[in-house]
């Protein structure tokens, strides 16, 4: 309690204040959306995820993006996340996939020795490439972090044009989860003589699907 | 108080692999930087950096309310704020919730702030595990230097060398491709992660309307620092504040892009707290440290305040042509180049390094990169009159002053002026062929100025513009 | 009646390079300008205000300000002690509301010469003629402190049967800085020693800049590494006919 005042002091002293007040009001938030239509923002999500070394795929519908997975993991062991899209997807039918876990610790432990980490994606971001993921009952942060690939997959309909769009949507990520993590391509290091190294703690191959879904897209 | 490292320079200087590393790596991230801030790629650059700026400007204006409101925002998600006046109360509450956890081994993502407290080796010294997890850190710390670039620790060693610490250090066998290095260290570290009571991280950005944390990385380490531990302890100064989540718009746009040339970096998290109802993972515990550590003495100063802006991209070395040739090790302080240089004498005091704010040539490149618009050579030149005058006893800068009295008492009385410029013309003589002088007659050919004509010729002053003038005039009237 | 410009010359250009002086004068008459040379001028008070002597730095700058006070036009050979004037004199005389009154009325009517020749003058092509490989140093107060970029260049662009090479890092800074060269000479030296390999590498026979500082460094450390290749001004580039 003691420093807590005396660092309120000092600073309210720098500022010329004797006791606290409401802030001025904060230059208004500068927020620019882009005008893309789905095409374009599937067009530039994919060349910026390829360009970072992930790969990009579209889905016409669950069962296609159902078979990709499949294909990639050949039934290694895999973790996949109580996502209800991943559900509606079949990927908790393909073998070696793993949802269910008695505790944290159980989940951890698969997490570590599995090959592929199977999550949704609450956004993705035209712009960076980039997916946007709330840590939840449903999604777990180590499914995406442990294991050396990680497969994600997600509606087109949640495909934002960029930061700006979901920060829009989202004003206040804290009321939704502890943790949201922006993941944009492969974990990489160029610590070593400036050279590129990728999958130093997080995945080194991240495979994002897009869902195309028959009806309807629109936000 | 330090002598300027003159030794330790030349040797810098005269190490040509040191040399050519540290030119390489800073010349690859302006580049980087230079193309996505590029008008064809980002148009509103400029407009990015002013309002990054305001923002920076407004919060530090209110900063007394906005740490409240960070503090209350924080406890009502389940976490705790911890004030730390400076390092030593940090160590203080870390030793505590240590011994208080019984926890014998932390993880450690890549943080300045700690390191301007040398929080690591206070943990080390009461002998708890404590492991640098950020690739580059982690091969400093096994090395026992400090870092050598606010980004990229480790810039200035090569492979043998990290081959070298790692076999000894590690008893692993040599391995000299950084490919193979980073495998070492990420089966390493992975089982550190894992088996880790407490992790501890800085903060890129605290959100004060999120009460949250905001992290920045590429590796994966700070994540995983922040997910496996069951405690999870984010230590900032509380410069780092930022009023709302959606001004991050603005300044991970220019985080990045000012730093690596990554519009958005690998892995960017947003933690407000320890996990919730139903989530799998997460801190079981989540503090905030917030440390003043004499910046709220810096945030009196109303010019200099702007110091505090800093958002820690390293854009600044990377263009400071002094920087790229001296490192980061000739610094005396864990922040170096142009942001070192006036951060150091406002919280180090300004007759510690009273040589800093002058090892620059003000060439401005910095305030041209700097995503939040410091002005640090105007701050610089602030800096170089106080050092001045709170060394006005000390002999070096009497004599200075006289110098500088004689010079302006000269330069306002223009025939005393010209008479000196007759003299000197006369003393210094022709020159070789080409009228250059190699060397400064008599008694000017000592000190500062015979070491400045180590390395150049000098033009023979000769006959001056205005003694040519008078002649071209009088021609002209012929 | 033509316009009268008052020629400020510098300290750097009357002591070491007054050919830089004598060629910008012979451009502006050539292009009907009335050129004055205030015999009672010296120095803008640069070296002092870079060195942490503010009061001496303040009483050489009264000095240029009465010296100057009713000239229409002050034109400036060098970037940096234009900015001295145009960016500095402000702050130097904050506390100074008189002077800060008479710098303030002084400031609009101050040039650097390049900027003077496409902003008032209007003119790009003065009519030069110079048949020669050249290279461009940015120098870092004109860059960085008054935009002065393109301006140089376009005026070289005009200049009949001249080549204009790029340098590598043209905007790398030359390590004069003033004092800096003499306080911290193995790094200064260091960084002309980058700038001088930059140069060669165009096979330029000139180096052109619009500061006599940075040309003195730069022209010290070729002399010094046995280059044939000169330093120019741009006013010496812009007189030859």
């Amino acid at each position: 309690m003691i420093s807590r005042d005396h660092i309120l002091n000092k600073v309210r002293t720098a500022l010329g204040r004797s006791s606290s007040r409401e802030p001025a009001p904060a230059p208004p938030a500068r927020l620019a959306i882009p005008e893309w239509g789905p095409e374009e923002r599937w067009r530039r999500f994919a060349c910026a995820l390829e360009k970072l070394g992930g790969k990009a795929v579209l889905a016409g519908d669950g069962a296609e993006a159902r078979q990709y997975v499949a294909q990639l993991t050949c039934g290694r062991p895999a973790v996949a996340s109580l996502s209800p899209f991943l559900e509606s997807c079949g990927i908790d039918e393909l073998p070696g996939v793993r949802r269910r876990f008695r505790d944290a610790a159980e989940l951890r432990a698969a997490c570590a020795a599995a090959e592929f980490g199977i999550t949704g994606a609450d956004y993705a971001l035209a712009e960076t490439g980039t997916l946007a993921l709330f840590s939840s009952r449903e999604e777990a942060r180590l499914i995406s972090l442990l294991p050396p690939v990680h497969v994600a997959l997600l509606p087109a309909s949640r495909l934002l044009t960029g930061l700006d769009e979901l920060l829009g949507l989202v004003p206040d990520p804290a009321g939704i989860s502890s943790a949201l993590v922006l993941i944009t391509g492969p974990s990489r290091t160029a610590d070593i003589e400036q050279i590129l190294v990728r999958g130093v703690h997080g995945p080194g191959e991240i495979h994002v699907i897009v869902v195309n879904e028959r009806e309807e897209t629109g936000s | 108080m330090t002598a300027l490292p003159r030794e330790q320079i030349r040797q810098t200087l005269a190490d040509a692999r040191l040399q050519a590393a540290i030119y390489a790596a800073t010349g690859r991230l302006m580049e980087h930087r230079r193309q996505v801030v590029a008008p064809e790629v980002l148009p509103d650059y400029q407009e990015l950096r002013e309002q990054a700026r305001r923002i920076k400007e407004h919060t530090l204006e209110n900063l007394d309310a906005y740490l409240e409101q960070f503090e209350a925002r924080v406890r009502a998600r389940g976490g705790q704020v911890i004030w730390a006046k400076d390092g030593a109360e940090v160590a203080d509450f870390l030793l505590e919730l240590a011994r208080r956890s019984q926890a014998r081994l932390l993880v450690k993502s890549k943080s300045m702030t700690t390191e301007e407290i040398g929080l690591r080796e206070r943990l080390e010294a009461h002998h708890f595990e404590v492991v640098e997890t950020d690739l580059g850190e982690y091969i400093i710390q096994l090395a026992h230097e400090r870092p050598y670039h606010i980004v990229a620790p480790a810039l200035h060693k090569t492979r043998e060398e990290v081959g070298e610490i790692f076999s000894q250090r590690l008893g692993v066998e040599r391995e000299n491709a950084p490919e193979r290095q980073t495998k070492i260290a990420r089966a390493v570290l992975r089982q550190k992660f894992l088996a880790a009571d407490i992790g501890i991280t800085g903060a890129n950005f605290l959100v004060a309307d999120s009460g949250a944390v905001v992290l920045v990385e590429n590796e994966g380490n700070a994540r995983l620092t922040t997910s496996a531990p069951r405690i999870h302890v984010a230590v900032a100064g509380i410069e780092k504040l930022i009023p709302r989540a959606q001004d991050l718009a603005v300044f991970l746009k220019l985080l990045g892009r000012s730093a690596t040339g990554q519009p958005l970096t690998v892995y960017t998290s947003v933690l407000s707290g320890p996990r919730r109802e139903g989530e799998w993972d997460g801190p079981e515990q989540f503090y905030v440290v917030l440390l003043d550590n004499g910046r709220s003495r810096v945030l009196a100063d109303r010019d200099k305040r702007q110091t505090l802006y800093c958002i820690r991209c390293g854009a600044c070395l990377n263009h400071c042509p002094v920087y790229r040739r001296i490192g980061g090790h000739n610094y005396p302080w864990v922040y170096s180049g142009p942001i070192g240089k006036i951060a150091s004498p406002q919280f180090q005091g300004l007759t510690q390094d009273p040589w800093l704010p002058f090892a620059s040539s003000l060439c401005g490149a910095c305030a041209e990169v700097c995503p939040v618009k410091i002005e640090i050579p105007r701050l610089l030149l602030e800096l170089r009159a106080e050092v001045v005058k709170t060394q006005a006893r000390e002999k070096q800068r009497r004599a200075e002053r006289w110098a500088f009295k004689l010079w302006a008492w000269v330069m306002c009385r223009p025939r005393v002026y010209e008479a000196l410029s007759l003299a000197a013309g006369l003393l210094a003589g022709e020159g070789d062929s080409q009228g250059w002088l190699r060397r400064l007659p008599g008694l000017l050919n000592a000190g500062p100025l015979r070491a400045w004509m180590d390395y150049r010729d000098l033009p023979a002053p000769g006959r001056s513009f205005r003694a040519l003038w008078r002649a071209r005039t009088a021609r002209v009237r012929e | 009646m033509p316009a009268r410009v008052s020629l400020f010359v510098t300290c750097i250009v009357d002591q070491f390079f007054p050919r830089a002086g004598l060629a910008m004068a012979e451009v502006l008459e050539r292009l009907g300008y009335r050129v004055e040379f205030p015999e009672a001028q010296t120095c803008c008070g640069q070296p002092a205000f870079n060195s942490g002597y503010r009061e001496e730095a303040r009483r050489v700058a009264r000095h240029f300000l009465s010296v100057f006070r009713d000239a229409e036009y002050v034109v400036v050979p060098s970037g940096s002690c234009t900015s001295m004037i145009t960016r500095h004199y402000e702050e130097l005389f904050r506390k100074d509301p008189e002077a800060l009154e008479q710098a303030r009325r002084l400031v609009p009517r101050v040039w650097e010469f390049s900027q003077f020749l496409l902003e008032v003058a209007g003119v790009e092509d003065v009519g030069a003629r110079l048949p020669a490989v050249v290279t461009y140093h940015d120098s870092c107060h004109a860059l960085r402190e008054l935009g002065i970029r393109e301006g140089p260049r376009r005026l070289l662009a005009k200049v009949r049967d001249l080549e204009l090479r790029e340098m590598p890092a043209s905007q790398e800074c030359c390590g004069f800085g003033g004092t800096f060269s003499v306080k911290f000479p193995d790094v200064s030296a260091g960084m002309v020693r980058a700038k001088v390999d930059a140069i060669h590498q165009t096979g330029a026979q000139y180096v052109v800049s619009v500061d006599a500082s940075c040309l003195m460094q730069i022209q010290g450390a070729l002399n010094r590494a046995g280059s044939p290749v000169r330093t120019l001004h741009l006013a010496e580039v812009l007189v030859r006919q």
